[in-house]
């Protein structure tokens, strides 16, 4: 119970630190914060491979990237900075999307109770125990009998989403039609004197 | 002790799911920092895997967290082209303000 609030407390905490810092790489310090504090979580509500991949994922890939490419757009001579924020132009429709979602979310929740019991063939047990619910024996027989098509259209989305970074990001011109350097001019060299 | 024992009412975690979301969306709408923004979405991407892992643990059923892992597959590729398209964006324009840019913009 109180594991809960003090993990609440961390996650909104570093997730408004993370919209509202100034630069970057403050966001993606408390980013990672929020990360960990969801792993956590997970453990929690007995998610154990989720916790694992939620740090090894999030936090050891994709936050990288980001660090990454904020080192790369900060190394020109300016420093990567852009202006102010658009907050006052947006405090309002901003205001009124929030009461919107907030209103339906607490319509929704007091129209229908959300505790739902156990199924009746549950396999629980605590966490870390194996073959129990939630442990990393469960998710992968999961993972590779029952649901196996999405599993491959993980497979499928993870390729389609290099091709296209290298797409995009890469160079425009195949190696073969690119300008020789002045060091690699295609002119025979001079053969080594022994 | 019922192993199945929640501590806390799963109202609590769906709320708390919401309002993750919520300051992902006022994260997007209010920065002008495409980083920001794209770490915003991350935000939300978190919000939809917790309320998700969320109701696997009250179905007790694991689908959930087969859709969680492929929610952060999904993050992932996200990410990296949202961070190519910030990093080919700067290099032709020198320019990173959301609002400067309007190139797609029909």
């Amino acid at each position: 119970m109180i594991g809960f609030w003090v993990l609440a407390i961390a996650l909104i905490g570093t997730a408004v630190f993370t919209i509202t810092a100034r630069k970057p790489v403050y966001s993606v310090v408390g980013l990672l914060g929020n990360f960990v504090a969801l792993a956590i979580m997970y453990l929690t509500l007995q998610a154990e491979f989720l916790a694992v991949i939620q740090i090894v994922v999030y936090s050891g890939a994709i936050l990288i990237l980001f660090v990454f490419v904020i080192a790369l757009l900060s190394s020109g001579t300016k420093a990567f900075d852009v202006g102010p924020d658009r907050a006052p132009a947006v405090v309002v429709p901003a205001a009124i999307l929030g009461l919107v979602a907030l209103g339906t979310i607490v319509f929704t929740i007091v129209r229908s109770p959300l505790a739902m019991p156990a199924g009746p063939n549950a396999n629980l047990g605590a966490t870390g125990t194996a073959n129990a619910f939630g442990s990393v024996n469960d998710f992968g027989v999961a993972l590779f009998t029952k649901n196996l098509l999405p599993f491959e259209i993980t497979a499928l989305i993870l390729m389609v989403a290099v091709i296209g970074v290298v797409l995009l990001a890469g160079d425009d011109t195949p190696p073969m039609h690119r300008k020789p350097k002045a060091r690699e001019s295609n002119a025979p060299r001079e053969p080594i004197a022994r | 002790m019922n192993p199945n024992y929640l501590s806390v009412p799963i109202e609590n975690y769906i709320g708390l799911s919401a309002v993750m979301f919520f300051l992902g969306v006022v994260g997007v709408i209010v920065r002008r920092n495409p980083l920001i923004m794209l770490m915003s979405i991350e935000l939300m991407f978190n919000a939809a895997n917790l309320a998700l892992v969320t109701f696997a643990k009250a179905w007790a059923n694991n689908v959930g967290h087969i859709f969680a892992f492929l929610v952060i597959t999904v993050a992932a590729a996200e990410a990296a082209i949202g961070l190519a398209i910030v990093v080919i964006v700067f290099r032709k324009a020198k320019n990173v303000d959301v609002d400067e840019i309007a190139t797609l913009h029909g």
